[in-house]
């Protein structure tokens, strides 16, 4: 493996971790905008609140990882994506400046008017993000970005079956993940609420799987390079989830706990299974990682800089957690007395 | 006259490059002001804690706890603006970062650790109010404070390289071929313009902090709590205002030095000469400053400490390579240093009180002129970019590759400055709105309210007091 594998690898790492928790985080935006009003919506967006209030600026903060590393290695993949998907991208930083700033005032805000509007923004803008992310990765997968300066189509680059049916595979699926999480969560802080969030993560289960099914049939017509990957060298890792998939709605549906881990492995070899359908392409078809790498010293110094963020991130992280979860488990006779 | 101030590069390359530096400016100028309350306030925030528990004092403990709050609203907002750079450099500026990413990225790569430390620290510090010991406490916001100032460093010295870029070899296409990321961090710009902008942090959350509670006492709130709020901050930022006048006096003589050309445009030399005129104010022309107040040889002296020195001019340069803007660019120095000068005269005048009456100025016009020194601040950094970034122009990588060529190929960069503009006014007002508010709610409710109110936290139980 070459060191610029080896900094794709970290890179992927990156965008792993930002699906799996940013994607968790959009989607419990996703269930905050279809909570509906009355008493119950009320509790499931209080639930959701809750359920990523410790942690919302730490995920966001995997975006920016990606970003730099892309831009730090692979600096003219980075600048051809940049500018090509100018719209899309875009949106999707529009997306996150309304979630972000919604999120932080929705608690904060003086009246409830005030309260309402940054909920609905921060709601709403949970599907913008991931959406136009979704996108970018089928305008990327699907070959449309050619590498230098806005070389592609600034609009069909996007706007294709591809991209559309991506983007919302993408909201599917942090819909699925943050219900998964609420089911688990609520168990603690709101066990009325198990049900309620367990209901839709089946159906999001179902939803993604199937759209998951149709998204294929785009890729073999539209991007084939892809497409072959995933039933090729990526077989067994789409099979693989595949099989996470179906488990973590058997255990949901069995009302097991641990239906987490096999939903989250499902979204994790997902990742990996484009990852390494992808390969060795940055751009498929265009730019490969070797040749849109950027000079050996920087790439040996991002990696330095990633294992320094492991040894001293990691445990920081663990702290921070370990301490959100104490709050809510001490929390929880508080909340109830609120309410009643 | 305003055309004077707004007139484009000389060089009107692509149509996009207008609407693009605006927006770069717009953003960045919007980020600057949350990323300074990031790289402070915590400090603020410790000292006013360290104060509480060294002293056994409530009134300081619960200044920290409300000022922590307010931190990690401005933190939440500085996060969101700087995602938004982070885009800007691909959106905006994608040859620039595609042929210069791998030189100044491991930079970013460092400012990322720390950027995600300091979330993770203020996460545990606004749990810790109830969850730790008080000193563990304590500690675990020191983490902030450091991680603070090494991301200020990690991404100013990026800025510093632009202005002296080095620590790399291009080949004749103008590839990379090599980095050397200890050169490019540590650049000829770096020992001036990171202790600068780091004192600007500390300069503007003190003033800024003291401000609000100036006013507070202006409308005759004035309590112990208000007393302390404003002595805690006065007092560090007055003492940090001369320091920070001394290393921007060596900054402006290193500018003369390594891009006399960004010099002569703030002080507005035509051509190269010795004995040179410093004016204060005025407007640039062709024939000199007109209008404004002039004082023989000072320039000369202030270069190199004697009318004999030779200060360059714009004349050294051919005309397309020169900043635009000059009038601007003139006044943003000058308004600078004379806010600088001022702060430094108000602290003056408070050492002055202090030492013979240990005790706050009576004055109502001392109380005001605090009120009004931390939007004077944000002048004044707003005015330090204006000259470090259009004064570096048309280049963006000094004398390596100019801002035309860094340009996105892309076109729509009026929409996204008008959806820009929009935006940001909107978010300026709702952080505003939203720091009032909760002020308001902790002077009505008393130190009882405590409870929630923070982005980190859960909400306040709307179903009980919403909507009604």
């Amino acid at each position: 493996m070459s060191t610029a594998d080896a900094v794709a690898a970290v890179l992927w790492l990156g965008v792993t971790f930002y699906a799996v928790f940013a994607g968790a985080d959009f989607g419990a935006g996703f269930w905050d905008l279809l909570s509906g009003k009355g008493e119950r919506g009320e509790r499931a967006r209080e639930a959701v609140a809750h359920s990523i209030g410790p942690v919302w600026e730490a995920n966001h903060v995997w975006l920016i990882f990606v970003l730099v590393v892309l831009w730090t290695a692979f600096s003219a993949a980075f600048g051809a994506i940049m500018s090509t998907l100018f719209v899309p991208l875009s949106l999707v930083a529009l997306g996150i400046v309304l979630r972000g700033a919604g999120f932080a005032f929705k608690g904060t805000a003086a009246r409830a008017g005030g309260r309402y509007v940054a909920d609905r923004l921060f709601a709403f803008s949970s599907l913008l993000t991931p959406f136009f992310m979704g996108t970018v990765v089928g305008a990327v997968a699907s070959g449309r970005v050619p590498p230098g300066n806005a070389e592609g189509d600034a609009v069909t680059s996007w706007l294709n079956p591809v991209s559309l049916v991506t983007g919302v595979l993408f909201v599917a699926t942090s819909a699925y993940l943050a219900a998964v999480f609420l089911t688990h969560d609520s168990r603690r802080f709101a066990p009325e609420l198990v049900g309620y969030f367990r209901l839709r993560a089946l159906v999001a289960g179902a939803v993604s799987g199937v759209i998951a099914i149709v998204a294929m049939f785009f890729y073999k017509s539209d991007a084939e390079f892809i497409y072959e990957g995933l039933t090729g060298d990526a077989l067994p890792l789409v099979i693989v989830s595949l099989l996470c998939g179906i488990a973590a709605l058997v255990l949901l549906w069995r009302g097991e706990g641990w239906a987490r881990v096999p939903a989250v492995g499902a979204v994790v070899t997902m990742v990996w299974a484009w990852g390494v359908a992808q390969h060795p392409y940055l751009l498929p078809q265009a730019l490969t990682i070797e040749e849109g790498a950027g000079v050996s010293t920087t790439l040996t110094w991002v990696l330095i800089v990633f294992v320094v963020a492991v040894l001293v991130v990691l445990p920081s992280l663990f702290l921070l957690f370990a301490l959100a979860q104490r709050d809510i488990v001490e929390e929880q006779p508080e909340l109830s007395g609120r309410d009643g | 006259m305003l055309t004077s101030l707004l007139d484009p590069l000389p060089l009107a390359a692509s149509g996009e490059l207008l609407p693009a530096r605006e927006q770069m400016a717009l953003t960045l100028g919007f980020h600057i002001i949350f990323a300074s309350l990031g790289i402070a306030f915590p400090a603020y925030m410790l000292i006013a804690n360290f104060i509480g528990l060294r002293r056994n004092d409530p009134d300081a403990l619960e200044l920290a706890r409300r000022w922590s709050k307010v931190a990690a609203v401005t933190f939440a907002v500085g996060a969101v603006t700087g995602t938004v750079i982070s885009f800007e450099f691909g959106l905006l500026w994608p040859e620039f970062t595609a042929r210069f990413g791998d030189v100044f990225g491991v930079a970013f790569a460092v400012e990322g650790i720390f950027f995600f430390l300091e979330a993770i620290f203020i996460g545990i510090y606004l749990f810790g109010w109830k969850r730790l010991s008080p000193w563990t406490h304590f500690w675990s916001g020191v983490p902030i404070v450091v991680c603070g100032i090494g991301g200020a460093l990690s991404v100013v010295a990026v800025n510093a390289w632009m202005n002296q870029p080095q620590g790399f070899a291009l080949s004749r296409r103008g590839d990379v071929t090599s980095v050397e990321p200890f050169k490019v961090i540590f650049n000829g710009a770096f020992g001036y313009e990171v202790p600068h902008m780091i004192l600007a942090g500390y300069l503007l959350t003190g003033f800024l902090i003291a401000s609000v509670y100036a006013v507070g006492m202006l409308r005759g709130r004035r309590d112990r709590h208000h007393r302390l709020g404003l002595l805690i901050p006065l007092t560090v930022a007055l003492i940090a205002a001369p320091i920070q006048f001394f290393v921007g006096d060596v900054a402006a003589r290193s500018v003369a030095e390594d891009q006399p050309v960004k010099f002569a445009a703030m002080e507005c030399v035509q051509e190269t000469h010795t004995h040179v005129t410093e004016y204060l104010g005025g407007r640039c022309t062709d024939e000199g400053v007109k209008g404004g107040i002039g004082i023989p040889n000072l320039d000369s002296w202030l270069v190199g400490f004697s009318a004999d020195t030779e200060v360059v001019g714009l004349d050294s340069v051919p005309p397309e390579d020169r900043p635009p803007a000059n009038t601007m660019l003139h006044l943003a120095f000058d308004a600078m240093v004379g806010i600088c000068c001022a702060l430094m005269a108000l602290g003056v005048w408070f050492a002055f009180v202090w030492w013979r009456r240990r005790d706050i100025p009576k004055t109502k016009w001392f109380l005001r002129a605090v009120a009004i020194s931390g939007v004077a601040v944000g002048v004044a950094i707003e005015c330090g970019w204006i000259i470090t970034e259009v004064g570096r122009q048309p280049w963006i990588v000094y004398e390596v590759m100019k801002t035309e060529e860094a340009v996105t190929g892309a076109s729509g960069i009026w929409f996204t400055l008008g959806g820009v503009v929009v935006l940001y006014t909107a978010l300026g007002i709702a952080t505003v709105l939203v720091l009032r508010a909760m002020a308001r709610r902790w002077r009505e409710a008393g130190s009882a309210a405590e409870e929630g109110g923070g982005p980190y936290e859960a909400p306040p139980p709307v179903a009980a007091g919403g909507g009604k």
